[in-house]
C-alpha cells in the first residue's frame, strides 16, 4: 500500500460532500420535502450544507421546527433571525396546538412534552403533504440511530421498523414513498459530535448564546444538572446554585441538561469535547436515560 | 502578533472499513478494542458495560458490549443489521461497517461492502481457514473492495505461535488465487488482549509488520490510486431565474458530485445522452470559485455553452465517454424476501438516472460457499447470479470492477418501492 496521495479529501471536507450530495439526491428525488430546524447546533450546520448544496438558488423545501413551547428563548430568537437572514420560509408547528386540538393529552401537566412532538410531526407532515423530512440525527448519538438508513422509510402512522428497513448501497438512495408515507432523511448520519464542532469552527458558524458557558441558576441532581427555569422551577428542598454552564445539546428545556463548563469559544468547546468523558446524550439528555431502549422505542413511534 | 505559525494538522481524510466475522471470530471484541484503544468510548458507556459484565459474571470489562444492538436483536437473539461506528485516530476519521456474519446475511454484508474501502476478514486461529471464511473473501472480492487484511485472531489461544500464523495464510493463499485475490495483508493478532490492534504488544515479537491502526493509517482511500476517467452525473440543476438579481437570470448549474477522476475549468467536456461538447467555464462550491474538483467533491459545474441539460445526464471528459448501454450484463445480488421474477419488470437506478428493467436471463447462480456455478430459474434473498438485464432507457456504464460508482446500480420494485436487489456491471 502506498502513501495517501495529495487531493484526499479532509475528513471534514468528505463529510460536507456526501452531505451535500445527500441533500441534493433529496430535490432531485422528492416532490415536497422539508428539513426541520430546531436552532441547534446540528440542524445550524444543516443550514450551512444546504447554502452549500443549492446557492444561489434558493432552498427547493421550507424549514420547519415542532415547537414544544418549552425551548429557550435565545434559541427561539436565533431560529427566526438565522431563517430570515436567509431568506427562507419557516413553519412553525406547535406541540401546544395538539394539545388544545386535544390529540396530544399529558398523564400530568409537569410531563414533559418532548415525546409528544412525534404527533405533532406527524400533523404537520400530513398538512402540508411533506414526503420527505430532512433531519440532523447522527449516529454516533444513540445505539438506534447506528444501525438507521440514511434514507429512512416511515409507514403512514410515522413508524420506523428496524427489522425491515430498505437496504442502502453505494450512494444510490431511495426515497421512494406512495402517498402518506415518509422519508426521513439523515445527511450528516456519518457525522460525530466533534465533527459538528470541527465543522462549526471551520465555517464560523454562529450559535446560540447558551452553546456558551455563561452562569446560570441550576440543581444538582441525580449526577447531572437541572436548570431553574419557569417550566422548570426548583422543588422544595432543592438546593438551587449559580454555576458556570453550557449546553452540547439544546431541546425542550425540561429534558435537557448543561454541563459545567468555562469554554466561552468555539476552540474551547472542541478542546472540552476532544477530552469529555461523558457521552452527549448521557450528559445532557434526560429522555434518553428512563429506559435503555427508550430511542429505539420512540422511533418506531415516529420520533425524528 | 506572535511570530510562531501554526503547524496545520495533519489530516489524511476518511477510510470506511468493513468488519467480516461472527461473534465467535473476536470480531465485536476487535471492534471494541479499536474503539477502547483509540479512546472512542466515554466514560458513561464503559460504565454500562462494565455493569453488564459484572451482571453476567466476568471478571474483566467485555468489550464486545460496545456493539450491542438493539433491543428487537436482544429479543431474537440476533443481528439483524449493519451498524456504523465511528472512531479517529487524530490525523485519520474512520467509519467501521459492522456486518453481522451469518450466512443467511449476504446482503448485509454486501450493503457494507458497498461503501468499503477496506476489508478486515477475521480467522480464528484455532480454527483456521472455514466456510465462512471463503465466503466473505469471495464476497469481498466480488464488491471490489480495494484492500483485503486478513486477521488471524486469537493467537492468544496457540500461545501466539509463528507456525500455526503461517499455516493459516498459506491455506488461504492458496484459496485466494483461485477467486482472483492477489493483494492481501496479513497479520496476526489477539484483540482480547489488545495485541496488534493498536499497540504492538510484546507477545508477536516474531511479527515484524504494522499492526492493525498502522495499516489503517496508511492504506489508500478508494479513489486515490487509479487514473480514473471523469464522471459526472448531474443530481440537480440550480436556475435562479427569480433571483433579484439580474446577473443571474442565466445563471444555470449543473449539481453534482464527482463520481471518479477530476475536472479543471477550461477542460473540454460531452454531454450524455445528447453527446453535445462544450468547456467547463467554472467550478463553484457557493461563490467559491474552484480551479479543479476530485473524485467525491460536490460541486457546481457551469459551462460555456447553454445546453438544455437535466438531472439524470452525465458529464464526462471529451474522448473518455462510457459504454451507452441499453443491454448490460451484471452480477447481481437480491435482497428481497420475495423472489426475482424474471417476467417482471423492476426499475433500475444507476447514478442519478432511473430506467424501467426486464432481468429476463439468470446465467447462473455462484454458490458463495464453493464458488460453484449452478443453473437457476429464479432468485431468492441472498442469491448472487450473473444476469442479462434489458433496459428502456440507455445508460451510461462503466464495469464494475474499474468504477465502482458508474459500474453499480440497485434494483427497485416499484409494487412496494423497496430496494430489491444490488448489481454490479461486467
Amino acid at each position: 500500500m502506498t502513501t495517501v496521495t495529495r487531493h484526499t479529501l479532509t475528513h471534514l471536507d468528505w463529510l460536507e460532500s456526501e452531505a451535500i450530495h445527500i441533500m441534493r439526491e433529496v430535490a432531485g428525488q422528492c416532490s415536497n420535502p422539508v428539513l426541520l430546524f430546531s436552532g441547534g447546533k446540528d440542524s445550524i450546520c444543516m443550514l450551512r450544507i444546504a447554502e452549500k448544496a443549492f446557492r444561489p438558488g434558493r432552498f427547493p423545501f421550507p424549514l420547519m421546527h415542532i415547537d414544544t413551547g418549552h425551548n429557550y428563548k435565545e434559541v427561539i430568537d436565533f431560529r427566526d433571525r438565522r431563517a430570515a437572514e436567509l431568506g427562507e420560509r419557516l413553519i412553525v408547528r406547535s406541540v401546544e396546538d395538539s394539545m388544545r386540538r386535544g390529540t396530544v393529552v399529558l398523564k400530568s401537566p409537569d410531563e414533559s412534552r418532548n415525546k409528544h412532538q412525534s404527533v405533532t410531526l406527524l400533523e404537520a407532515i400530513e398538512e402540508f403533504g411533506f414526503d420527505a423530512c430532512i433531519g440532523g440525527a447522527r449516529r454516533d448519538e444513540e445505539k438506534a440511530r447506528a444501525k438507521e438508513r440514511i434514507f429512512s422509510f416511515r409507514d403512514e402512522f410515522g413508524q420506523w421498523d428496524p427489522k425491515n428497513q430498505r437496504p442502502e448501497l453505494w450512494d444510490l438512495y431511495n426515497a421512494r414513498a406512495f402517498k402518506g408515507e415518509n422519508i426521513r432523511v439523515f445527511p450528516i448520519s456519518n457525522w460525530t459530535e466533534f465533527d459538528v464542532w470541527q465543522y462549526i469552527e471551520r465555517e464560523k458558524l454562529e450559535l446560540p448564546s447558551i452553546y456558551y458557558a455563561h452562569t446560570r441558576p441550576v440543581v444538582r441532581k441525580a449526577g447531572g444538572l437541572l436548570p431553574v427555569t419557569e417550566v422548570t422551577p426548583a422543588k422544595p428542598g432543592d438546593t438551587v446554585e449559580h454555576m458556570k454552564v453550557r449546553f452540547r445539546t439544546v431541546g425542550d428545556i425540561t429534558c435537557t441538561a448543561p454541563v459545567e463548563s468555562d469554554a466561552d469559544t468555539i476552540a474551547k468547546i472542541i478542546a472540552e469535547t476532544a477530552t469529555t468523558t461523558i457521552t452527549e446524550r448521557g450528559a445532557t439528555r434526560l429522555d434518553d436515560q428512563t429506559s435503555e431502549a427508550s430511542m429505539e422505542q420512540r422511533k418506531k413511534e415516529g420520533y425524528f | 502578533m506572535s511570530a510562531i505559525e501554526p503547524i496545520p494538522p495533519i489530516d489524511h481524510g476518511l477510510l470506511r472499513f468493513l468488519t467480516c466475522g461472527s461473534v465467535d471470530d473476536g470480531k465485536s471484541t476487535l471492534i471494541g478494542r479499536l474503539l477502547y484503544d483509540t479512546k472512542a468510548i466515554l466514560a458513561d458507556t464503559l460504565n454500562a458495560i462494565a455493569r453488564t459484565s459484572k451482571k453476567r459474571g466476568m471478571d474483566a470489562i467485555d468489550l464486545s458490549l460496545l456493539t450491542d444492538g438493539l433491543q428487537a436483536e436482544r429479543e431474537q437473539g440476533i443481528t439483524i443489521d449493519v451498524a456504523y461506528r465511528y472512531f479517529t485516530t487524530g490525523t485519520r476519521k474512520y467509519i467501521i461497517a459492522d456486518a453481522p456474519g451469518h450466512e443467511q446475511y449476504t446482503r448485509n454484508m454486501v450493503t457494507a461492502a458497498s461503501t468499503a474501502d477496506l476489508a478486515i476478514i477475521l480467522i480464528d486461529a484455532r480454527k483456521g481457514v472455514l466456510a465462512q471464511t471463503r465466503r466473505h473473501s469471495y464476497l469481498a472480492h466480488l464488491m471490489t473492495i480495494p484492500h483485503l487484511v486478513v486477521a488471524i485472531n486469537k493467537m492468544d489461544l496457540v500461545d501466539y505461535a509463528q507456525d500455526v500464523f503461517d499455516r493459516i495464510r498459506d491455506d488461504y493463499l492458496a484459496f485466494a488465487s483461485q477467486i482472483g485475490i492477489n493483494d492481501v495483508r496479513f497479520i496476526p493478532m489477539s484483540a482480547l488482549n489488545g495485541d496488534m490492534v493498536v499497540e504492538r504488544g510484546n507477545r508477536l515479537g516474531w511479527y515484524t509488520g504494522p499492526t492493525l491502526v498502522e495499516l489503517l493509517e496508511n492504506a489508500t482511500a478508494s479513489h486515490a490510486e487509479h487514473n480514473e476517467q471523469f464522471r459526472f452525473p448531474v443530481q440537480y440543476v440550480c436556475r435562479p431565474q427569480e433571483s433579484a438579481n439580474p446577473e443571474l437570470h442565466d445563471y444555470r448549474g449543473f449539481m453534482g458530485r464527482v463520481e471518479s477522476g477530476s475536472i479543471g475549468i477550461g477542460d473540454a467536456v460531452t454531454i450524455l445522452p445528447a453527446g453535445r461538447e462544450t468547456h467547463v467555464k467554472d467550478i463553484r462550491i457557493i461563490d467559491r470559485s474552484l480551479p479543479r474538483a476530485f473524485a467525491e467533491q460536490s460541486v457546481t459545474l457551469l459551462l460555456d455553452d447553454e445546453i438544455d441539460i437535466s438531472r439524470g445526464d452525465m458529464i464526462v471528459k471529451a474522448g473518455e465517454a462510457p459504454t451507452v448501454a441499453k443491454e448490460i450484463d451484471a452480477m447481481l445480488c437480491w435482497l428481497s424476501e420475495t423472489p426475482l421474477d424474471p417476467r417482471r419488470k423492476y426499475l433500475v437506478r444507476h447514478t442519478t438516472r432511473d430506467s424501467k428493467a426486464l432481468l429476463g436471463r439468470i446465467d447462473f447462480r455462484a454458490d458463495i460457499n464453493t464458488m460453484e456455478q449452478q443453473s437457476a430459474e429464479r432468485l431468492v434473498m441472498n442469491d448472487i447470479a450473473k444476469v442479462g438485464i434489458k433496459l428502456a432507457q440507455p445508460l451510461f456504464v462503466d464495469r464494475y470492477t474499474v468504477n465502482r460508482g458508474t459500474g453499480a446500480f440497485i434494483v427497485i420494485d416499484e409494487s412496494t418501492n423497496n430496494t430489491v436487489g444490488a448489481g454490479m456491471i461486467l
